[in-house]
């Protein structure tokens, strides 16, 4: 019996607004426990919490850019239950009336590109962190976390492989970054994926029993995991058993899901407006706004890097796996008028030189001006691309644009042909044997000469005029 | 509706009470008088009729994304039935 | 006179004219307190050495001519708002040790008006009540009759006020816990127009339904009042942004040709006769001012409590589970485990009512009845709201008894949670639709127990409330007659 599997994703994403939905306190990560926490979002008796406008904005902003329907009123809810990390007893969250819905994603496969609907994005606020004492019966409470903005994204169970659920993650978190409302970190926690998986005989329309997965704290895992998970049960159902409904928690270093029945039970979050928050309208001039205001998203970016610089797939692909580089790639594209060889350069040596030092593109030394006149200087003959290499090298290293460096360095490249031809016959007296040999028949020699000439002129000589000279001048020997 | 002394525990544990059995019993009791009440609303004909949660009709308070001061540590923990170091400790879930 | 037996007004005109200064005023209330807060406890937190502190800097304030609106006035406040560095209880053992690290903004603005707090005063546990015979720290005596119940559950402030161990004081406002104690002590009380005043710092019992407001000694320093404390505030977010306007400005504009509605629901079986015979004479007094009275419909009166006890529970029951021992207050040590300590800490910490509160309001928004409840509810409640809309567009204001009977004695009723709902019926409908509601005194029975009269306004109308309350409370002429502590 062929199986396929049935996947749902539900993402949480950090926002990077500086203060928290509710209250004024940082959200910078990382500080001293309990110190980015004030009397709202530790939730003391009597305070009330006040929304942070821009929050709302970067919801609309990944709203708009997965296609959803933003709602013209919304409201939050409280999701009530207790824990340690959640201070009010309650965690605000959008429920009834969420802020937008009905959206989509495409992602591209190897048999093209398929959409996945987008449920809904709302907002709501974190919680703190707990760190379980592994020796004493206790836990110890931060407070920090609670409050800063998320914001959660639901997919229709629309993926039918672990594949095409990563896909879709990797959809969403580029498009996060891009719009810059996340660093999209997963290891950090400002990005979260949790997955609802089932699996049904193919061709039937009814959804099978579906577990929810927990734990899964890097893209790698998220994969590992559905892998699993999809696998157990279709060894279940083949067995003849039914697969139960329950959460199940990745273990990574056992490779398997396990059961959380027995820790959990259903939860009742008696959800119910929130009263100490009002209705949240936006307007058609508002949404307009923040449209206006869009970048260009990854899929769109990509799709224009092969049509306008003839690019290939994958070469955009790498081109446009930052925004930063994206831009940085045009503009090098667009000063030097070659495209490819911005691409290549970028691609190669750029990219090399950042990886090597972990640096972000954000950093790199060498403007894209500079790249960009490097590249037009080969172009037109001024340097040969071996030359480039040495140079940017140096670009790299003293962040100088290359005009400077070549005329310190005295590296402009010989395209005298007199002078080469001066130099050449020099080396071709200096070895008669060699010359010999080659009229001989060892053609292989050639490469000796062409060798002698580069150590003879320092590699300044252009390459190409160096063979047609060396052929010219052998012949008539 | 009338609600059972299994419902009165299961709302108990939502909202982390314990009883004794004569509080439950007692409680029963009590909820039921009151919920008798409370089928009255059923006479009321409320098609059409948005549920109001707010007494004045307000929409769109919002505050700028500037970060201020939080509380001192000291204070954030002042009030803490139990610390430890910087955090506040409490017992473990036990599993 | 003593200067504590005085109002605000009053004993501004003597602070401005140089006669007194607020030390004298502060030792006079204080001295009072020493004589009768034994017999009338009204307050679970005295703050003599900072009162005294604070009528030192006012006093130096005042030389320099910088007298503000209170300035000096001892001022005392309901355990419910947090005041910065001292002890707010709400009157609950789960808060028995809490100090909050921030000021109410009610505090901030009442401060900032120079008033001298002289305490926190005794209230129901977190609001729920209408005795304060729920209490944590023991009951308050109606200064009238210690044997009876100040009513609640401001009746701390209520009864400070009414025994002058303070000039004025605020309260908090759910279902009437500031008119129901303002008639039963024989005093004002005004609950403003939801959003009117700050909630941020009330601890929250019921958030649609809260508010912040005065109880004083006459309408006029109940306007004084609201002038300070009324107002936006951005820490809030159902506070209204609306300008405030001179309250004092609507004290002797009189009433001439003010239509004044008298619902005809409100006046059923079970209100005592003598209530009813001050009510009249309050109709009759008014008429001859120039009000001209017209009945008038509230037609889903009956519905009220139905809707009252299904949505202050369940907002209640999500606002009070922050109370976990985690964070702040009571905790339960040595426990098994978590669980056991949220069950413990909880069960030990809140007191009956409030435990009984919080089981309706999480049954009623538990899976499976929420459509049937809470959502019902609040469908009325709308209706509620619509009725006293239409009813306004007849008359300008409405008169209603503020209780159905006077205070009763204290372990009454206890025991029967329906009649105790039942004497909050005048007052609940004003919460659900948010309108501002006054209590004045209007009589006594002929055992001496206080009658309070209701008169309820539109939204935002607090002007119309104060100009016929202080209209009538000139007429009745009930101040002179003082409790006999």
């Amino acid at each position: 019996m062929a199986y396929e599997p049935v996947i749902g994703l539900e993402v949480h994403a950090q926002l990077l607004t500086k203060s928290k939905i509710f209250c004024s306190c940082s959200t910078l990560f990382g500080a001293e426990p309990n110190t980015h926490t004030c009397a709202v979002c530790m939730g003391m008796p009597g305070v009330l919490p006040v929304l942070n406008r821009t929050v709302v904005e970067y919801t609309i902003k990944m709203a708009l850019a997965t296609n959803c329907v933003i709602n013209e009123s919304c409201n939050f809810a409280r999701k009530n239950y207790f824990y340690p990390d959640l201070p009010k007893g309650y965690q605000i969250s959008q429920y009834a009336q969420p802020l937008s819905e009905h959206g989509y994603v495409d992602i591209e496969r190897n048999e093209g590109k398929k959409r996945i609907g987008i449920t809904r994005i709302h907002m709501e606020e974190d919680a703190g962190k707990m760190i379980h004492d592994e020796h004493l019966p206790s836990s110890y409470v931060d407070l920090n976390r609670t409050g800063v903005p998320l914001i959660e994204i639901v997919s229709e169970p629309e993926m039918r492989s672990a594949e095409e659920a990563s896909a879709y993650l990797r959809r969403l978190h580029e498009i996060l970054v891009y719009l810059e409302i996340c660093d999209g970190n997963m290891e950090e926690g400002s990005f979260r994926c949790d997955a609802n998986v089932s699996i049904r005989p193919r061709g039937e329309e009814a959804f099978g029993t579906r577990t929810e997965l927990k734990n899964m704290n890097s893209f790698r895992n998220v994969q590992r995991a559905l892998d699993y998970e999809i696998k157990r049960q279709q060894y279940i159902l083949e067995s003849g058993q039914e697969v139960i409904q329950e959460t199940r928690l990745w273990d990574d270093s056992q490779g398997v899901t396990l059961s959380m029945r027995g820790k959990e039970e259903a939860h009742d979050y008696r959800y119910f407006p929130d009263p100490d928050l009002v209705p949240i309208v936006i307007d058609e001039s508002w949404v307009e706004e923040v449209r206006k205001n869009l970048p260009e998203l990854p899929l769109e970016k990509r799709e224009r890097f092969m049509r306008d610089y003839q690019l290939p797939s994958y070469d955009a692909g790498v081109l446009t796996s930052s925004r930063v580089l994206a831009d940085y790639f045009e503009e090098v594209a667009n000063l030097s008028g070659k495209p490819k060889a911005a691409s290549n350069w970028v691609m190669g040596d750029i990219l090399r030189f950042l990886n090597e030092g972990k640096r972000d593109i954000k950093e790199c030394p060498i403007l894209s001006e500079s790249l960009a006149e490097m590249i037009q200087l080969i172009e037109n003959g001024t340097i040969s691309g071996k030359m480039a290499k040495d140079i940017i090298e140096e670009m790299y290293r003293t962040g100088k644009p290359p005009k400077t460096i070549i005329e310190e360095k005295g590296m402009v490249q010989i395209t005298d042909e007199v002078a080469l031809e001066k130099t050449i016959a020099g080396i071709l007296a200096a070895n008669m044997a060699q010359v010999e040999q080659y009229r001989g028949g060892k053609e292989k020699i050639f490469g000796y000469f062409v060798g002698q000439v580069m150590k003879a002129t320092q590699g300044k000589a252009n390459p190409q005029l160096i063979n047609d000279l060396l052929k010219k001048m052998l012949a008539a020997l | 509706m009338k609600i059972t002394k299994e419902e009165v525990e299961h709302v108990a544990h939502l909202a982390r009470l314990d009883f004794s059995e004569e509080e439950k019993v007692k409680f029963t009791s009590q909820l039921n008088d009151i919920l008798m009440y409370m089928d009255k609303l059923n006479e009321v004909d409320t098609a059409g009729i948005e549920p109001m949660s707010h007494a004045i009709a307000l929409q769109n308070a919002f505050r700028d994304d500037t970060v201020k001061d939080s509380l001192s540590h000291e204070l954030s923990l002042s009030n803490a039935p139990e610390a430890r170091g910087p955090f506040f400790r409490v017992p473990k879930v036990i599993e | 006179m003593e200067l504590h037996q005085l109002t605000i007004h009053e004993l501004q005109k003597l602070i401005r004219s140089k006669e007194v200064n607020s030390l004298d005023i502060v030792k006079s209330v204080f001295k009072r307190i020493d004589a009768v807060e034994s017999s009338v406890h009204a307050y679970i937190t005295m703050m003599k050495e900072y009162a005294f502190e604070e009528a030192a800097k006012a006093d130096r304030c005042i030389k320099e001519g910088n007298i503000q609106a209170l300035t000096g006035i001892p001022i005392a406040l309901k355990d419910i708002v947090c005041t910065k560095g001292f002890l707010t209880t709400c009157g609950s053992r789960i808060l028995h040790n809490y100090i909050p690290p921030y000021d109410a903004t009610v505090v901030e603005k009442l401060r900032e008006a120079g008033a001298v707090f002289t305490g926190k005063t005794n209230m129901d546990e977190f609001a729920m009540g209408s005795s304060t015979e729920t209490s944590h720290f023991g009951i308050t005596k109606n200064p009238w009759a210690l044997d009876r119940i100040p009513g609640g559950s401001s009746g701390g402030s209520a009864a400070a006020v009414a025994a002058d161990e303070c000039i004025a004081a605020i309260g908090s406002d759910t279902g009437g816990s500031i008119r129901q104690p303002a008639a039963l002590c024989g005093i004002v009380g005004m609950k403003p127009t939801y959003g009117r005043v700050s909630r941020y710092g009330l601890v929250a019992f019921a958030s649609s339904l809260d508010q912040v407001g005065p109880l004083a000694k006459d309408v006029e320093d109940c306007a004084i009042m609201m002038n300070v404390i009324a107002g936006h505030d951005p820490r809030e977010s159902t506070s209204v942004p609306l300008d405030v306007p001179d309250y004092k400005a609507f004290l002797s504009q009189g009433v001439d040709g003010c239509r004044v509605g008298i619902p005809k629901e409100y006046f059923i079986e079970g209100i005592d006769p003598e209530v009813t015979e001050a009510m009249n004479g309050t109709i009759r007094t008014i008429e001859g001012l120039g009000a001209s009275c017209v009945e008038i419909s509230l037609p889903h009166t009956e519905y009220c409590l139905a809707v009252y006890y299904i949505i202050a529970p369940a907002e209640a029951s999500s606002n009070l589970a922050r109370y976990d021992g985690v964070k702040y207050g009571f905790r339960v040590e040595d426990c098994r485990d978590l669980l056991d300590m949220y069950k413990k800490t909880r069960s030990a910490g809140f007191g009956a009512e409030v435990k009984r509160r919080i089981m309706i309001g999480t049954y009623a928004l538990s899976s499976g009845y929420y459509e049937a409840y809470y959502k019902k509810a609040s469908q009325v409640r709308a209706l509620i709201k619509r009725d006293f809309e239409d009813a306004l567009k007849h008359c300008d204001v409405i008169l209603t008894p503020t209780t159905p009977t006077p205070a009763f004695k204290i372990g009454e009723k206890m025991d029967d949670p329906m009649q105790m709902y039942l004497s909050d019926i005048f007052t609940i409908s004003t919460n659900l639709a948010g309108i501002p509601g006054i209590s004045v005194p209007c009589g006594f029975t002929r055992q001496g127990l206080p009658i309070g009269a209701q008169f309820l306004a539109g939204h935002f109308e607090e002007g119309k409330l104060i100009q016929i309350a202080s209209a009538f409370e000139k007429h009745a002429n009930l101040k002179q007659r003082r409790p006999n502590l």
